[in-house]
């Protein structure tokens, strides 16, 4: 199962290689859809009482080095692995609704994309974990470098892209130095493993846990990106191209923050208590930056950008809570954050075909002849600010009652970035949607309704914002088992230090 | 007077007579009605030598009084040589350099070069570590300066026959310490000949060490020894410089391995930090020079710098670990370059850019049998997963720190990630809509660019679809690509060699 949910998109991208032009996109929603029926299938076969790994393969890949490729599903990662189905079917099929130019390429990127980040949610090997996460990188590079647009101001889109490639490189290949001096060092001396089960049965020691862990660490923040670490992500996602850039941001994202729960926490606990304060630091630090930058954004794509910087740091500070309600309510948060941008780009590429631009200031008014994406787009909005009623209050909430129980002092500057996200949210709905636009000489402004076909990719997205708003307890109930292990990991490895708090 | 007849191993001998046997033929068809014929009969002269060194394989003997060693450490390096020397040949046809210099000379050097890097991977002796290493440099100064009626090729020849013959002095020099203070010429009899005293006690013998350390840091361009790489790269017919880029490289590392992991195995602990030291230059050094190259050939040259700065890690930590993941490197280095210098030259040809990074804009539309191999070579020398380069580092990373030079595992991390500033705008060039009205390009269409000459004028407009070009490049990508994927076959064919010297 897991097997054919890894490969079934780079089959039907490179089968798609060999079908006429105006084929291709449909083939490639096609495989999407195919990936996402068999992800919801995963999901249906799941034990949600389990802790453990489910539906595993594991075969020897690379003997001589220890290198086994296995997959594994468990509670931190199955919904995880329906998000990026998801998220990739509806993007395809919005790009596929668009005229692309050379499209078979196009497509094929867009399904290795969607394998390799598959492949990095479903590794459990850490080797093979870091060659996923690593590949990741490649497609979109081509996917914004030839298919991103070049800014007035003389940045390039390949520019932009080779900034995002060194940027989260550096992590991605310090990582690779730490998960294999993790292996050696785990090893000492005899056969080499690299399973994380295995190796996070008997933890390193703490002295080589440290830098460890920073390399680990480094990756991750990057990818999300974390406060001063972020300096890629302003042009890279004003280069992007917009279906890209939502299946981007909804999933890529969320892999540097499973990463966190997925390697550090159960590999280098000691380190973990250790730098814990450090990294909610970096956390508090993304959800203040991020929410201050995305309330005096004008351009639409950063302001999106930067509200997620805010929403990865919340999420990093739940798994620094290193409690169980805190993780529980950032796996919980990590698909409400994917299914709330996602559906938020999508809107925003509407938005700039009518009005042929993507500044707020020159938006405005759209509300008045297409209630139904207004509609839509508002109950995006109350998702992203967490508005009551909403899975994303939910997890937010569990987020900072595992803050509150861990760091208090911590929990209360977090407060303030909900109070942030509802000015930057409602901001944007309001200077899209309602108000009229600053140059009333500017006639380009469209209020047109949202097409059927568009409607029919945006409302599924939207509906699932809506049934985990009525459901949240669907993802809490199966996550809770594996996150309470991940999480005691961490406390068994220091009792002491956790008591003393 | 009693007189015993040594004994003479024909078998272990046969690819070198073999190859030996080919110069002459080669030669002689220059002169003969076969005239035509050089490039067959070299194909086949390197097919001939293949075959016997794979049916020696995994058996090892000592030849020629323990002068050379035919084990599978020198099989591997010189299987890689091998397949090196053939492409040359394929890329070579239709080359203005083996027209001028004439088809059956150019190639008798090319064998010539082969037999010396053939006899180099085998040597555990330092006379015929010297003569091994003559034979192949003698005949690259050559061919280097092939291209007759190009000052830059001729420039190229005679600066690597300076700088070459320096290197060559360095290490006649250092060897002649080395025997001085060891009493012996063997590999085997230095280890036992210095172990008494120690390298640091003994100044002959740490003066023998460094010179012919040097010698050979010269030959496999490592920083601060590699100036002359990118100068001679450039200006060398191009086939050419894809050959010194990999073959030179691998026949000189196998020596190099054999030189500190079996005659100085002993002394390990004092020579490994000082090769550490000069690895992590050579991945900076190459790096940075790398960066902003306009010219391809030049790009490649400062990144083999870079690349043998990462392959030399594999010799410092003096484990079998070690030596595999440097031939496993190696091997992948191979498929890598030969993939780009196939595309390079078919550009050569059929564009008047030359080299120039302009020759491949445009390509993927242009060109996507030529744009794919080139793209795969560069992120596949840029270590990124699912090519061989990725697994390649990642051997070696693990062999570091196995090895406990953790420190430098962090230097190639840090070196890819200054390689990718170079390698990917190659990338772009070929696949984005970049720069297109940028002053540099516009001025692209005139002859003052760099790497190309006025002499650059396209040969061959049709060369992008000559099969002996394309075929070359796309297998050698697909090799990169499937050793990226299924590892293993390359592993084991490593590991075969490491298990000789260990």
């Amino acid at each position: 199962m897991t097997n054919s949910l890894l490969w079934t998109p780079l089959a039907f991208g490179l089968i798609g290689l060999f079908l006429p032009k105006r084929l291709t996109g449909w083939w490639a929603t096609l495989g999407t859809g195919v990936t996402l029926a068999l992800a919801v299938a995963l999901l249906a076969g799941f034990d949600s009482g389990a802790a453990g790994l489910q539906d595993t393969v594991d075969v020897e890949w690379i003997p001589g080095l220890g290198v086994d490729y296995s997959l594994g599903v468990d509670g931190l990662n199955v919904f995880l692995i329906l998000l990026t189905a998801l998220l990739w079917t509806g993007g395809t099929a919005f790009a596929a609704l668009r005229e692309q130019e050379r499209p078979h390429l196009f497509f094929l990127m867009m399904l290795l994309g969607e394998t390799a980040t598959l492949g990095a949610f479903l590794a459990q090997d850490l080797l093979l974990f870091v060659l996923f996460f690593d590949l990741m990188l490649v497609p979109f590079y081509f996917l914004f470098g030839a298919w991103g647009t070049d800014r007035p101001d003389g940045v390039t889109a390949s520019a932009a892209t080779l900034k995002m490639i060194v940027y989260t490189l550096i992590g991605s290949l310090l990582m690779l130095v730490g998960a294999i001096a993790t292996g050696v060092i785990a090893a000492g001396g005899g056969d080499i493993t690299f399973s994380i089960a295995e190796l996070a049965r008997q933890p390193i020691g703490e002295g080589s846990q440290r830098w460890i862990f920073w390399f680990f660490a480094a990756a991750f923040l990057v990818k999300m990106p974390a406060f001063l670490l972020h300096g890629w992500m302003p042009d890279a996602y004003r280069a992007a191209p917009l279906p890209v850039l939502a299946v981007f941001s909804g999933v890529l994202a969320k892999v540097g923050a499973y990463g966190f729960l997925r390697v550090v926490l159960p590999l280098f606990p000691d380190a973990t208590v250790e730098f814990q304060e450090v990294v909610l630091v970096i956390a508090l630090a993304s959800i203040l930056y991020g929410s201050v930058m995305a309330f005096t954004q004008t351009n639409v794509r950063l302001v999106a950008g930067y509200s997620s910087i805010a929403q990865l740091g919340f999420i990093t500070a739940g798994i620094f809570a290193l409690r169980a309600d805190g993780a529980d309510g950032a796996v919980l948060q990590m698909v409400n954050h994917g299914l709330v941008v996602a559906p938020l780009f999508i809107i925003v590429a509407l938005l700039a075909e009518r009005s042929g631009s993507e500044d707020l200031r020159e938006m405005g008014g759209m509300a008045t002849r297409a209630p139904v994406l207004a509609a839509l787009f508002l109950i995006v909005t109350l998702a992203t600010l967490a508005m009551p009623g909403s899975a994303n209050f939910v997890g937010e909430f569990y987020i900072l009652n595992g803050l509150f129980n861990s760091k208090i002092a911590f929990a209360f500057v977090a407060i303030v970035g909900v109070a942030l996200s509802a000015y930057y949210a409602l901001r944007l709905y309001q200077r899209t949607m309602h108000n009229r636009p600053a140059s009333q000489q500017n006639k380009g402004i469209e209020s047109r309704e949202i097409g059927l076909r568009d409607g029919l990719v945006l409302v599924p997205l939207v509906a699932c914002i809506v049934a985990l708003a009525l459901y949240p307890q669907l993802i809490l109930k199966r996550t809770d088992a594996s996150v309470q292990q991940t999480v005691s990991a961490v406390q068994d490895q220091a009792p002491g230090e956790l008591a003393r708090r | 007077m009693n007189f015993d007849a040594p004994h003479i191993d024909y078998a272990g001998l046969s690819p070198l007579i073999a190859l030996t046997v080919g110069i002459c033929v080669v030669l002689l068809s220059a002169v003969s009605p076969l005239r035509r014929s050089a490039p067959g009969l070299t194909l086949l002269t390197l097919a001939t030598a293949a075959g016997l060194l794979i049916w020696r394989w995994n058996d090892p003997t000592d030849l020629v009084a323990g002068a050379l060693r035919l084990d599978d450490l020198a099989i591997s390096i010189s299987l890689v040589v091998l397949l090196m020397a053939a492409a040359t040949v394929l890329l070579s046809l239709r080359e203005p350099a083996t027209e001028e210099a004439g088809s059956g000379e150019y190639h008798a050097l090319l064998l010539g070069s082969v037999l010396g890097m053939v006899l180099l991977a085998q040597a555990q002796n330092l006379v015929s570590f010297f003569i091994a290493i003559e034979t192949l440099s003698i005949p690259l100064y050559i061919l280097c300066a092939t291209n007759l009626r190009q000052e830059r090729s001729l420039e190229s020849g005679l600066k690597y026959l300076i700088v070459g013959s320096l290197g060559s002095a360095t290490l006649l020099y250092g060897m002649a310490f080395l025997y001085g203070g060891s009493g012996s010429t063997d590999f085997a009899g230095i280890a036992t000949g210095i172990s008494q005293e120690g390298v640091l006690g003994d100044p002959l013998i740490l003066i023998g060490i460094a010179l012919t350390g040097v010698g050979l840091a010269f030959k496999t361009s490592i920083a601060p020894f590699h100036q002359w790489t990118p100068d001679v790269y450039e200006g060398a017919p191009t086939p050419i410089t894809g050959f010194m880029a990999v073959a030179t490289k691998a026949a000189a590392f196998a020596v190099f391995v054999r030189f500190f992991d079996v005659a100085l195995l002993p002394q390990a602990d004092e020579w490994q930090p000082a090769l550490a030291v000069l690895a992590a230059a050579s991945i900076v050094i190459g790096n940075v020079g790398a960066l902003g190259q306009r010219s391809l050939k030049r790009l490649l040259g400062y990144s083999g710098v870079a690349q043998a700065g990462y392959i030399l890690g594999g010799l410092v930590v003096a484990s079998e670990a070690g030596v595999n993941a440097l031939v496993f490197y190696l091997g992948a280095y191979a498929f890598m370059n030969l993939a780009a210098f196939a595309v390079v030259i078919a550009r050569e040809r059929e564009t008047p850019h030359g080299d120039s990074i302009e020759a491949v804009r445009g390509l993927a539309a242009e060109r996507p049998l030529l744009a794919w191999p080139l793209t795969i070579s560069m992120l596949g020398l840029a270590g990124l997963p699912a090519t061989a380069g990725f697994i390649g580092k990642l051997y070696l990373i693990e062999a570091l720190v196995e090895g406990d030079y953790t420190w430098l595992a962090v230097f190639i991390a840090v070196g890819t990630m200054i390689s990718l500033a170079y390698y990917l705008p190659v990338v772009a060039a070929m696949w984005m809509r970049s720069e297109e009205e940028s002053p540099e390009a516009a001025g692209a269409a005139g002859p003052a660019i760099a790497g190309a000459s006025p002499e650059a004028d396209p040969t061959d407009p049709e060369a992008g679809r000559r099969l002996y070009l394309v075929a070359p490049a796309l297998l050698a990508a697909a090799a990169v690509v499937f050793f990226g994927i299924v590892p293993q076959p390359l592993v084991e064919f490593a590991e075969h060699a490491g298990s000789s010297l260990f």
